[in-house]
C-alpha cells in the first residue's frame, strides 16, 4: 500500500491549499456563519467548477471523477484548516456515501451525476447521529409518505434534495425527498459552532420515492466513510491551529521573553505535535484502508476498526489542540475578536458529530474482539 | 551493484568459508579477511562500502545460512562506529578487527552522577602528567562494564574553556587498577548497569580520539549512532542460537552476556503484547471503563508505528516536509509504556499487589508496572525529548542559558 502522496495528490492539495486561503479567510467565515445558508454559492460553484471537488471520489460510471477516500480526505484536510463554509460534508461526503453504499443502480444514475458536479445539494436525514444502530425509529415511511422529525440535521436550508433513512414495513430504507414538498419543514436551530449549519426537519406524510435498502452493515459503512472524511478534517483544523498557537507564542512577550521559551508551554506544545502527528497518520492509514478495500476486487477487509481509531484521535487531538489554542493565548483567546474561538466551535461539533471518541474507541473494541478471536 | 551479484559473491564465499566447528574467533577473523563482516565500512577498513540496502541483502543470506555475524552487542557497535569516523589509521588498527571478531568488549562512559540531561557537563578529569593522560572521576548507568577490556570515555581536559569545548574523548582500558566496577541495582531488583570509578587511571596520549578539546563533536556522533542503533537493532539481531556445532555453543555464550542486561526490557515498554489476552483471560475485558483505557492504548501503539511508518515514507519520498521521527518516537514510547502499565493494573486488580514467578505472566506483569518508569529517563528524559521536539521541530525560542564562560566558573552539583 502506498504510503507516501503522489506528486498529482500534492498538486491537488496545494491547488485546494492556494483557493482557500484566498476565499475562506477567518473574514469570509465571519460573513458566512451569520448567513441562514451559511455559504456563498459563488465560491461553492467556482470550487466545484474549477477544481471538481464535489465529485473527487465519486466512480466516473457516475459523472465524478474516480479517485478515492485519499482525494476526499486531502479536500476534507485543506476545507478544515481554514473552516471552509459550504454544503461539502453533507452532499459530497454524507449522502454520496449513502448512496454508493445503500441505492439502486438506477438511483445512483440518475442522482450522483448532479452531486458531482455541484449541481445539486444533498443532504442525508438521519433521525440519530450518535450511533448508526440507533437511526430510524422517528421516522417511518408507509405508501411512499415519509412522516417523523429528525432533529438535527446538517445543510437542511440549504438543500434542494434530502435522502431520509426511515423505517418502512420492509425493514431500513432510504428515500429521496425533495425539500420545497410543503409536507417538510425546515427549522433552522442555533448552533453551537456557527461554521456548521443545523435544522431541524419535520416530515407530515410528504412525498417519498424509494432509492434503496438500508441495513446496520451498510449503514456503518456510510458511517466509516463519514467518519474518516471527518477525522481529515479535524486533522487539518488542529494543524492549522497548532501552527498558529506556535507562532502566538513566539511573539507573545511577558517576563521580558516570548512566552514560547517557557517550558511549560513548550512540553505542551511538543505533547500536542505527537498527538497531531498520530492522528493524522492514523487518518491517512484509514483512507487508504478504505479505497484498498472499494476498489480492489478480493482484498479482504484488514484493520476494519481503523475509521473508529482514526477518528477517535483526531477528536480528541482536535479538542485538545483547540483548548491549548483559547489557554496559551491567555486573556485574548477568550475573545470573540480573536479568531481562535472559531475553530473551538467546529472542533466541539466535529467531535460529537457521528459518535463521540468514547462510542467510537466501544466500536473499535468490538471490532478487534472480533478480529483476534 | 546488482543484488543478484551480491547474493551469488556471499554464498559462494561462505561454500569456501563457512564451518560450524571453527572456533568463534577463528570464524570471524576469516569474516573479517573476506570483507564481510561490516560491508558497510569502506574497502580500506575492513568493508566493500556497501549502501544500507546491499548489505541487508549479505545480512540476510547471513541469516537464511544460519551463519554467525560479526559481533554486534551495543556498546561494541557504538566504540567500533566512533573510530572508524574519528578514530586515526594507527587507532582503526589497533581496535576495530578485534571490536568485530569480538575479542574486545566494550562500555560507553558518558553520563556521571553531576551530570545526566546535562552530558557536556562532565566534570570527569583529564590531566596530562609525565607523558600521559590521568584520568579521575566517576561514571554511572555504564551497561556491561563489569565484562569491558575498553571504554568510549568522555572528560574534561580544560576547565577554563566553556563547557562543550573542554571535553575530549578517550580510549580506556579497563583493566588497570585505577578502574573500579561496581553494580548499580535498579528499583525493579535488575542490577543491568555498572557505577565506574577511576582514580589516577591511565590512557596513553595514543589514545585520545580526534584532538584535544573536540570530545564533544566526537559524543554526539556516538549518540547518533545510538539513536539509530535502537532503530536497526531489531532488523541485524542474528541468528537463531538452537543449532550444533562449536561456532554457535561460543556465539551462545556470548550472547548470553551481552543480552544478560536487557532481560527487562520489554517489561520497560510496557507489554503492550499481552493487554488483550489477559483482558479476555481475567474477565476485565467485560468493564466499559476498562475498555476504553485498553482502546486508547492499542490506538496510540498503532498510531505510533504508522506515524513511524509515514516518516520513513517521507523520507525515501525526498520531500522536505521535517518529521522529528527520533523524538516523537522516544516519546511515544514513553505515553505508551505508561498507558500500558495503567491497563495491566486495571486488569489484575488487587492481584498487582504479587510479584515473583508465582505472579501473572510468571512475574512479567509486576515487572511491568515496576520497570516502566525507566524508558521516559534512559536515552534522553521526556522533558528533555520535548524540549527537542519544540525547539528544533516546532522552532520555539531557546531557554535563556545561565552556563556559558569557563566552565569552572559553571555552578555545578556538589561533590562534582
Amino acid at each position: 500500500m502506498q504510503k507516501e502522496f503522489t506528486s498529482d495528490q500534492h498538486q491537488f492539495r496545494e491547488s485546494l491549499t492556494r483557493f482557500m486561503q484566498a476565499k475562506s479567510t477567518p473574514d469570509d467565515v465571519r460573513e458566512q456563519m451569520t448567513t441562514e445558508q451559511g455559504y456563498d454559492t459563488k465560491v461553492w460553484q467556482q470550487l466545484c467548477s474549477e477544481l471538481g471537488v464535489a465529485g473527487i471520489h465519486i466512480p466516473e460510471q457516475y459523472g465524478g471523477f474516480g479517485f478515492g477516500h485519499i482525494e476526499l480526505g486531502i479536500v476534507m484536510e485543506e476545507m478544515g484548516k481554514n473552516l471552509f463554509c459550504g454544503p461539502y460534508l453533507s452532499t459530497s461526503v454524507m449522502s454520496a456515501s449513502a448512496l454508493i453504499h445503500c441505492a439502486s443502480e438506477d438511483a445512483k444514475e440518475a442522482l450522483l451525476p448532479d452531486i458531482a458536479m455541484g449541481q445539486s445539494i444533498v443532504t442525508l436525514v438521519m433521525d440519530n447521529l450518535d450511533a448508526p444502530e440507533r437511526v430510524g425509529s422517528k421516522i417511518q415511511e408507509n405508501s411512499n409518505l415519509i412522516t417523523g422529525t429528525a432533529n438535527i440535521v446538517v445543510d437542511a436550508a440549504a438543500a434542494d434534495s434530502m435522502l431520509v433513512v426511515a423505517t418502512s414495513s420492509s425493514g431500513l430504507g432510504l428515500f429521496l425527498v425533495k425539500a420545497n414538498d410543503s409536507n417538510v419543514v425546515v427549522t433552522s436551530r442555533e448552533s453551537l459552532d456557527p461554521t456548521r449549519k443545523l435544522c431541524e426537519v419535520t416530515f407530515s406524510n410528504a412525498s417519498a420515492q424509494k432509492v434503496g435498502d438500508v441495513d446496520l452493515g451498510t449503514l456503518q459503512r456510510v458511517w466509516r466513510d463519514c467518519s474518516v472524511a471527518l477525522a481529515h478534517e479535524m486533522i487539518g483544523g488542529a494543524q492549522y491551529l497548532l501552527s498558529s498557537t506556535i507562532e502566538y507564542t513566539k511573539l507573545r512577550v511577558q517576563f521580558g521573553r516570548p512566552i514560547g521559551s517557557f517550558q511549560a508551554l513548550k512540553h505542551r506544545c511538543a505533547d500536542l505535535l505527537m498527538e497531531v502527528e498520530f492522528a493524522r497518520a492514523s487518518t491517512y492509514h484509514a483512507a487508504r484502508l478504505l479505497d484498498a478495500t472499494t476498489t480492489i476486487d478480493g482484498v479482504a477487509e484488514t484493520e476494519v476498526y481503523a475509521p473508529h481509531m482514526a477518528k477517535a484521535l483526531a477528536a480528541d487531538t482536535y479538542s485538545n489542540v483547540a483548548r491549548a489554542a483559547v489557554q496559551l493565548r491567555g486573556g485574548i483567546g477568550f475573545t470573540w475578536e480573536d479568531d481562535t474561538h472559531l475553530w473551538f466551535k467546529r472542533a466541539k461539533s466535529s467531535e460529537v458529530f457521528l459518535g463521540t471518541p468514547e462510542r467510537h474507541r466501544e466500536w473499535m473494541m468490538q471490532l478487534m474482539e472480533g478480529e483476534t478471536s | 551493484m546488482d543484488h543478484n551479484i551480491i547474493r551469488r559473491e556471499v554464498t559462494d564465499w561462505l561454500e569456501q568459508n563457512w564451518s560450524a566447528e571453527l572456533s568463534l574467533i577463528e570464524w570471524r577473523n576469516r569474516l573479517v579477511d573476506g570483507g564481510w563482516a561490516a560491508p558497510n565500512w569502506p574497502v580500506e577498513n575492513f568493508g566493500r562500502g556497501f549502501s544500507v540496502d546491499e548489505t541487508q541483502v549479505v545480512s540476510d543470506v547471513f541469516r537464511n545460512k544460519g551463519v554467525v555475524f560479526a559481533s554486534q552487542g551495543g556498546p561494541r557497535r557504538l566504540a567500533a562506529e566512533t573510530i572508524l569516523i574519528h578514530g586515526n589509521d594507527e587507532q582503526k588498527q589497533r581496535y576495530l578487527r578485534q571490536t568485530l571478531t569480538g575479542e574486545n568488549a566494550w562500555c560507553q562512559l558518558f553520563s556521571e552522577p553531576g551530570s545526566g540531561s546535562d552530558l557536556a557537563g562532565s566534570s570527569t578529569k583529564a590531566e596530562k602528567r609525565d607523558g600521559r593522560w590521568i584520568i579521575n572521576g566517576q561514571k554511572v548507568w555504564t551497561t556491561s562494564a563489569h565484562h569491558a577490556d575498553f571504554g568510549i570515555l568522555l572528560a574534561r581536559s580544560d576547565w577554563d574553556l566553556p563547557k562543550h569545548q573542554g571535553l575530549s574523548y578517550f580510549l580506556i582500558n579497563m583493566r588497570q587498577p585505577g578502574v573500579e566496577v561496581r553494580p548499580l541495582r535498579q528499583m525493579n531488583g535488575h542490577a543491568s548497569f555498572n557505577e565506574v570509578f577511576m582514580t589516577d587511571a591511565e590512557v596513553s596520549f595514543d589514545d585520545l580520539l580526534d584532538g584535544e578539546g573536540n570530545g564533544w563533536a566526537v559524543a554526539a556522533s556516538t549518540l547518533s549512532f545510538e539513536r539509530r542503533g535502537f532503530a536497526q537493532a531489531r532488523q541485524t539481531s542474528g541468528v537463531s542460537v538452537e543449532r550444533v556445532g562449536r561456532v554457535y555453543d561460543e556465539y551462545e555464550a556470548e550472547l548470553a552476556i551481552d543480552n544478560e542486561p536487557y532481560t527487562w526490557y520489554p517489561q520497560r515498554q510496557g507489554r503492550v503484547d499481552l493487554v488483550l489476552d489477559r483482558a479476555k483471560q481475567t474477565g476485565a475485558i467485560a468493564s466499559a471503563s476498562t475498555r476504553q483505557e485498553i482502546a486508547k492504548l492499542l490506538s496510540m501503539k498503532r498510531a505510533s508505528e504508522l506515524a513511524a511508518e509515514q516518516a520513513e515514507a517521507t523520507r525515501r519520498a525526498g520531500t522536505n516536509e521535517v518529521i522529528p521521527a527520533g523524538s516523537i518516537g522516544k516519546l511515544a514510547a514513553s505515553v505508551i509504556a505508561r498507558q500500558a502499565a495503567h491497563v495491566h493494573t486495571l486488569i489484575s486488580g488487587s492481584e498487582a499487589m504479587l510479584s515473583g514467578e508465582h505472579s501473572a505472566e510468571n512475574g512479567m506483569i509486576a515487572e511491568t508496572l515496576i520497570s516502566v518508569p525507566a524508558i521516559s529517563i534512559a536515552g534522553g528524559t521526556d522533558e528533555i525529548q520535548r524540549n527537542i521536539i519544540a525547539e528544533r521541530v516546532l522552532g520555539m525560542p531557546k531557554e535563556q542559558r545561565s552556563d556559558t564562560g569557563p566552565f569552572r566558573d559553571i555552578k555545578r552539583n556538589i561533590d562534582s
